[in-house]
């Protein structure tokens, strides 16, 4: 195994044990979510209606935006983990290591990614109460685009996490700019029947994108059901953008981090 | 044990600032293969801006550090190869093993395997504590994991060993350990240490000493003979208007008496046979004379005219940490 492959292996194993033997992140991670999409589902449910599909209720509209959201939330918290590192000065251990920094960047996305992977494929079990007519193709695909969409918010979160001091300060930018990326991202509300600023910058916000991959992905088998979304192919590809911007950035963030 | 020419550390004329503030200033020093090496300076003095930088944390403003000929400013990755590092704050993961931290550290230097185990578990049993290799970190007292943190850092068989303050949130027994175990390391492996200390008793043990303050390289040199350039005996000297009173002993002894922090100064021959003509000649302005051998605070304070502060109270910072 090259040395850049242990380095990024070895960083990303240790955020999954740190993962599993931490009960309060799983709880967390997981169980708000569901919650989440338990009480704003049920409760909006008699009073919305997607307007572009087939007349399905909040519930089933709502279930991949919560998707993205457990993804968000698992990929935010494991960048926690950076800040953390840092002022427990872990991470200066690593850095004072021979090690190219975008192969410690490589392990802390991958560990987010495979994080927030596991839930959601957890939720994806959930499809039948959702009502979402998903096939084995449509769950593979699903997981993909779940996996490419973790890749690219974790590499965001640590972009952010490798250049904060303080966990409290961590979350002010998660209030102020992660939230809003995924409430203004087609998870919540769709574009159609937003105000037109609004909608514009639902239209800029790559996680629009993510979400949209999603959807179509999840109605594989039902496209006429997502038909007004962006096409699937463009989504994909504006996400590997995104994400390959993120992460250079990230790496390039960590290259000047002094620890 | 390697080829390399030349010192294993030679700083080139490192300053560093941060905005306005000076933290070192022009720092020129060499430290030779196999060599205990302390700097010694109170807190806040730039030993660790220094430390930082010849680790290649940070890069110094001007000026270069070469660690067995490779620049800290221009192949910090080659100085990384070379080097093993035990920070202040432990740089362990409190949620993980003794054995898994081992682990995780040898493989971000490319060991992997058996080798790694073997090696993991040598280092763990020569430090005593293998039969906590199970143990999550976060169990461990101060001072085990400091000695993990030894082990760990020299898993990847480094040539140079830095330490920043290891004496630092250890109880006195756990120091002299920690001594010990360097100096059993230099004598089988030839592995030069530097460290940074603002115990004065510690740095009394290196080879040799350099003295920081406020960013400057005051003194360097064998601890002996540096206190040998102070003088014979020093006196020191509370009285109740030291000023007066160092202006009559200057005067009687015709040598410098310094006032440092209220108390009196005076470096000279035969000191003690000077307490009982001072203590006749000002019976009521002196409270007290002591007499001592010339100590490495007594170089610091030749040099700087300020007294080292050995913050002893202050320990407990490093194990306040949080994981």
């Amino acid at each position: 195994m090259t040395p850049y492959l242990l380095c990024a292996g070895t960083i990303w194993q240790r955020e999954i044990v740190r993962f599993v033997r931490q009960r309060s992140r799983i709880i967390g991670a997981f169980g708000q979510p569901v919650l989440f999409w338990l009480l704003l589902g049920s409760g909006f449910g008699k009073n919305f209606r997607y307007a572009g599909g087939g007349g399905e209720g909040y519930l089933e509209y709502f279930y991949p935006g919560i998707i993205a959201m457990v993804v968000l939330f698992t990929a935010i918290f494991s960048t926690f983990a950076v800040v953390d590192d840092r002022k427990a000065r872990f991470l200066q251990g690593v850095l004072a290591a021979p090690v190219p920094r975008s192969a410690i960047v490589l392990g802390q996305v991958l560990g987010g990614t495979t994080l927030a992977l596991l839930q959601g494929v957890l939720l994806l079990a959930a499809t039948p109460l959702a009502g979402v007519p998903l096939n084995l193709e449509a769950a593979l695909a699903s997981v993909l685009v779940m996996g490419l969409i973790g890749f690219a918010l974790t590499a965001l979160g640590l972009l952010l996490a490798w250049r904060i001091e303080s966990t409290q300060g961590f979350h002010s930018i998660m209030n102020l700019l992660l939230i809003p990326l995924w409430l203004l991202s087609g998870a919540v509300f769709p574009v159609a029947g937003a105000h037109p600023l609004i909608g514009l910058v639902m239209q800029v916000n790559p996680l629009t994108y993510g979400v949209a991959a999603l959807r179509r992905t999840l109605y594989l088998s039902a496209p006429d059901a997502v038909a007004n979304l962006p096409g699937l192919w463009m989504s994909l590809i504006i996400m590997l953008v995104f994400s390959g911007v993120c992460f250079s950035f990230a790496v390039r963030t960590a290259e000047r981090s002094e620890g | 044990m390697n080829q390399n020419p030349g010192p294993a550390l030679d700083v080139q004329g490192v300053t560093h600032r941060y905005g306005s503030r000076t933290a070192l200033k022009d720092v020129r020093f060499e430290v030779s293969e196999g060599e205990i090496f302390a700097l010694l300076g109170p807190n806040g003095g730039g030993k660790t801006t220094l430390f930082r930088i010849i680790t290649t944390l940070m890069r110094p403003t001007a000026g270069d550090a070469q660690v067995f000929g490779h620049s800290v400013r221009d192949a910090p990755h080659a100085v990384r190869r070379k080097i093993g590092v035990v920070f202040q704050q432990p740089g362990l993961d409190p949620k993980l093993t003794v054995f898994e931290n081992m682990i995780h550290h040898g493989r971000l230097h490319g060991m992997l395997g058996a080798p790694l185990r073997n090696a993991a578990d040598a280092l763990l049993a020569q430090f005593g504590i293998s039969d906590r290799k199970k143990d999550y970190v976060e169990t461990l007292s101060g001072g085990l994991q400091r000695r993990v943190e030894l082990a760990k850092a020299l898993l990847p068989r480094p040539e140079i060993l830095f330490l920043d303050e290891p004496s630092t949130g250890l109880d006195p027994g756990a120091r002299i350990d920690f001594r010990n175990e360097l100096k059993r390391l230099r004598s089988e492996t030839n592995t030069t240490v530097v460290l940074t200390t603002h115990f004065i008793g510690e740095a009394d043990h290196a080879d040799r000493v350099g003295v920081i303050h406020e960013g400057d390289l005051v003194a360097i040199g064998a601890p002996d003979a540096l206190k040998k350039e102070v003088g014979g005996e020093v006196l020191s000297i509370e009285a109740g208007d030291p000023e007066s009173l160092r202006v009559k002993l200057e005067a009687m002894f015709s040598c410098e008496v310094r006032s440092v922090d209220g108390s009196l100064r005076a470096e000279m021959r035969d000191a003690h046979a000077a307490i009982p003509r001072i203590a006749e000649a000002f019976p009521g302005e002196v409270r007290s004379i002591t007499l001592g051998k010339p100590t490495l605070e007594d170089v610091f304070i030749g040099k700087t005219g300020k007294r080292f502060i050995d913050a002893d109270a202050d320990l407990p910072a490093a194990d306040a940490r949080k994981s």
